[in-house]
């Protein structure tokens, strides 16, 4: 058999094709889009004789490598403050990989084209494989890094933590509504093919400038195999682009697909790009020339905009305003700044912001100083237990944020947040996007056209909701974060493990209770909700509190 | 002259040492016991490399999901309900823990694990690791036999009849697999409750597909190397032939079994597997074809064998076998099973008996049929006392 060429091995696997003659498959999940003229063509031609020693010899590598990083000690060498943001990333990054092997059955009744149901099996293995390696490399962490706390309870740490949920929207938006919205062009379309750029190639370089060279082999071996699963659904795009009755939802979900990748994913990648590396080079590039570079021009120059020649409708708003949003409005740095806000309710260390980082911000993001530097002063200051509260208890011009209805990131961006009352509730959104997303786009009927497909939005999908009036040092208990001492917390905003130094359930307990802002909008009149709304808007940069009226 | 633009100092991070290694220092958590997932109970005293990258990676409402699954389906279903199979395991008719303002993320009574289904293990331990391992392992060893073969010219002691036998009947079980690994296989494994079952399911269909293509590639070797050998027979013998019909059918039926993985899976494994698959591939093709001449088939089918013996049915009987002893469904579970019983093993043997004339196609015969489906329906018993159950009448017939 090895003498064949590949080309001539696939064509003979093509024989494999199936018509059924006395039951038709029972396909279980639904798409609204049609493919009744659709031709169908595998691009991926894979053979698997070749693909499982393939992948067999790219584990090996990864895991030749790490013994070495073992043996060599990689971890005399590695920045606390760094992998400190991998306990949140790891816990996170499994999920929507086995999500993305989940989702890969769901179209084979929506993609009625027998070929490429076999490269979507083998993504569908891929990803089983992605899981597991990240679930190792994780492993790994926690038996070699210094501090085992965080990373040895991720997976149930995310699950109630009040950023996990945010990394959460990426994975379950894969694996339910309609098949095409969730598996091809939310997942391979704008997942795999644009984000994991930032995810997969701009991520491992930082991590490696860090003193970390484990999480850029694991992470490019996997990106390895994102480039077949992008041929996956870029067949499956073109497929949904010859029938005219698709392009409607087409544009509705790239711009879904779009607006809440760039949500979630630039909320977290840039969070810990910017602010969890140690490496200030003035050359290095930023957040936002990485975005530049991977998203703005390898996708969407060259990838996004070349599909108009098949007359698709390309949201190039979308594109503008994701990179308005991170270069003029501060996106990722409020994004930090809340999940440093919130230290005390996750299961990691957060690491002050130093001179040495103001001077790089500044140098990189012309003003990041007097938008963000007091309040970085402050979290200084306040960092370790000294009779004060934790920071978000402070006064220190912070108007703690209400959440997103849609992405789950709060409205930071203060100008954007836009309210509406939804299935007889009041929401807040983060932009007029997110409220589409939820009250127009997810819904059985979009611009007059029945979706019965469509999924929804569902869930408690605020965190601050649950704990609505618990004391603090109760949330903690409640949600696991709590060392083997019984009392001393996972999570610092510093990383110095003296326990001397270190914040513990009693400091906690002197604390206000916990409120959930988005109860305590609803239970707001109408003229009150009115008022709250036109301060909200006017509040910030950096979560400052709206200047008093002239 | 140098050249300016290499002369100039490249910017490169610089290796700081942080002391950042486990042991360096001791605090709260920073004992031997804090460095294993603590999230889970393993199945055994020791946690598994299998169990750390496998269990709770997909959440779940009653586990540690304390805000709920977050987008559903058009109907209001959503994540991966516990009744997309008539299967239950302790603990699925309890609601799942109610939350709200103020409710925080967990019950007060909680205790975990909060439903059986979260006990099953794959005695395979697959992983990333381990399945690569086993199907590169595989594919290297089929290609070196065949390649031996070919080098051998050991196609040329193949009896004619036995030729024509093997491209259009070995040729044509090729469908089976293929069909069988993405539509049943791969087609549920969206729908089971936990990251084990689904990574079960996964790795189920990775065999099953790689022997498919095993046989295709096999198929198209023999094109190359015997003359007069027809590639494409196996496509006539799959649509046409009489003998195959049955099988076919019954293959088409697996995969049109509506809303229920759990049935899926044992019809296929449990039952087809035993009474159609091994009876094919053990009890006619790997007994009739060294007589033939012909000692390079079984490696190949003989690979496929073993992933049904030594994996397929081993984590099967792993899923299934608990189920019926369970401490609160147990009779609902051999109810349920025993009703699939009634309903695929006619069919299955009407498949097997429709695929009687085969064994007298090849000229040098194999065991008799009947006694091949003694064999055969011998070992679905032992089956069946595995997983707990009565063995079905009908194979007393």
């Amino acid at each position: 058999m090895s003498r064949q060429s590949l080309a001539k091995a696939h064509q003979k696997i093509q024989e494999l094709a199936w018509e059924p003659q006395y039951h038709e498959p029972y396909m279980k999940y639904g798409t609204d889009y049609t493919f009744r003229k659709a031709s169908k063509k595998d691009p991926l031609k894979q053979v698997l004789r070749s693909y499982f020693p393939m992948e067999e010899e790219k584990d090996n590598r990864v895991y030749g490598a790490q013994d070495g990083a073992i043996r060599g000690n990689m971890f005399r060498q590695v920045q606390e403050r760094w992998l400190e943001w991998q306990k949140l990333f790891l816990s996170i990054i499994p999920l929507p990989e086995i999500s993305a092997a989940r989702s890969m059955p769901m179209l084979f009744q929506a993609v009625p084209n027998p070929e490429l149901h076999n490269g979507q099996a083998i993504q569908m293995i891929d990803e089983v494989r992605h899981s597991t390696i990240q679930q190792n490399l994780k492993r790994l962490y926690m038996n070699n890094y210094i501090d085992p706390a965080g990373f040895n309870n991720s997976l149930r740490g995310f699950q109630g933590d009040y950023c996990g949920t945010i990394g959460r929207q990426f994975a379950e938006g894969f694996i339910t509504g309609d098949a095409i919205t969730a598996a091809s062009i939310y997942l391979t379309i704008v997942a795999e093919t644009a984000f994991t750029n930032t995810l997969f190639v701009a991520m491992p370089a930082e991590a490696a400038a860090n003193g970390d060279y484990l999480l850029p082999t694991v992470f490019h071996s996997v990106q390895s195999d994102e480039s077949r699963h992008i041929s996956n659904g870029y067949a499956t795009l073109l497929m949904a682009l010859s029938d005219e009755d698709n392009r409607l939802l087409l544009e509705r979900d790239l711009r879904y697909a779009w607006w809440n990748n760039h949500r979630v994913v630039d909320a977290a990648i840039g969070t810990f790009i910017e602010y969890g590396t140690k490496d200030r080079r003035k050359d290095r590039e930023s957040y936002a020339e990485m975005w530049r570079r991977w998203i703005y021009d390898d996708y969407y120059r060259s990838y996004l905009v070349p599909l108009e020649k098949y007359g698709l409708t390309i949201p190039h708003d979308l594109v503008e305003e994701s990179w308005k949003q991170i270069w003029e409005k501060g996106y990722v740095h409020e994004v930090a700044q809340f999940f440093a806000t919130g230290w005390l309710a996750n299961y990691w260390r957060i690491d002050a912001m130093t001179d040495k980082d103001f001077e790089w911000f500044e140098y990189k993001y012309p003003g990041w100083y007097d938008k963000y530097g007091k309040w970085w002063e402050n979290y200084s200051r306040l960092a370790t237990p000294n009779g004060h509260h934790p920071i978000v208890a402070e006064n220190v011009d912070y108007a703690y944020p209400h959440r997103c209805w849609t992405c789950m990131v709060p409205c930071l961006v203060r100008e954007d947040m836009v309210m509406q009352e939804v299935d007889g509730q009041w929401r807040t959104y983060c932009h007029e996007m997110c409220r589409w997303t939820d009250a127009e786009a997810f819904r059985p009927v979009y611009q007059g056209r029945e979706t019965p497909n469509m999924g929804r939005l569902v869930g408690h999908r605020e965190w601050e909701t649950l704990y609505h009036g618990w004391n603090w040092a109760d949330v903690v208990t409640d949600m696991g974060f709590v060392r083997d001492d019984g009392n001393t917390m996972t999570a610092q905003p510093h990383l110095n493990l003296d326990p001397k130094k270190m914040w513990t359930l009693d400091h906690l307990r002197r604390m206000p209770p916990l409120q959930s802002p988005n109860v305590l909008l609803n239970e707001m009149s109408d003229a009150e909700r009115q008022a709250f709304a036109a301060d909200y808007v006017r509040q910030g940069p950096a979560g400052r509190p709206a200047p008093a009226d002239a | 002259m140098p050249d300016e633009a290499v002369a100039q100092e490249r910017s490169v991070p610089k290796p700081m040492f942080t002391d950042a290694e486990a042991g360096a220092r001791t605090f709260p958590d920073s004992g031997a016991s804090a460095r294993r997932y603590n999230y889970f109970e393993p199945a055994k005293r020791k946690q598994t490399h299998y169990e750390d990258v496998t269990v709770e990676v997909q959440p779940d409402p009653r586990h540690y999901l304390s805000q709920g699954w977050i987008y559903g389906f058009a109907d209001g279903e959503r994540g991966y309900p516990l009744h997309w199979t008539k299967l239950k395991a302790w603990g699925v008719d309890k609601p799942e823990p109610r939350r709200g303002i103020g409710t925080g993320g967990l019950p007060k009574d909680f205790v975990w694990p909060a439903h059986g289904w979260h006990w099953f293990r794959d005695p395979n331990e697959e992983w990333e690791q381990t399945l690569y391992r086993y199907n590169a392992n595989v594919v290297r060893q089929l290609t070196q036999n065949v390649e031996n073969a070919r080098n051998g010219k050991a196609f040329a002691a193949w009896s004619p009849n036995w030729v024509r036998f093997v491209e259009r009947h070995v040729g044509a079980w090729m469908h089976i697999e293929h069909i069988l690994g993405l539509y049943v296989f791969a087609a549920n494994e969206r729908s089971a409750p936990t990251n084990m079952h689904n990574t079960a399911l996964a790795a189920n269909c990775a065999r099953k597909i790689r022997f498919a293509q095993d046989l295709a590639l096999y198929n198209l070797t023999l094109t190359e190397e015997i003359e007069g050998f027809d590639g494409t027979a196996h496509l006539e013998a799959w649509n046409s032939d009489v003998e195959w019909q049955g099988a076919r059918k019954l293959t088409e039926a697996l995969t049109a079994i509506q809303d229920d993985w759990g049935e899926a899976v044992f019809a296929t494994n449990v039952v087809f597997e035993p009474l159609v698959g091994e009876l094919f591939r053990s009890n006619l093709v790997m007994q009739a074809a060294a007589p033939n001449g012909d000692f390079v088939t079984p490696t190949v089918i003989g690979a496929g064998e073993s992933d049904y013996a030594q994996r397929d049915l081993r984590w099967t009987i792993a899923c299934m076998a608990p189920l019926t002893e369970d401490k609160e469904f147990a009779e609902h579970n051999k109810e349920l099973m025993n009703g699939w019983l009634s309903h695929w093993v006619p069919q299955a043997l009407e498949a097997a008996r429709t695929m009687q004339p085969l064994w007298s196609q090849a000229d040098h015969r194999p065991p008799r049929f009947e006694d091949s489906l003694d064999v055969a329906k011998n070992r679905f018993a032992v089956v069946c006392r595995d997983l707990g159950l009565d063995v079905p009448e009908e194979l007393k017939l």
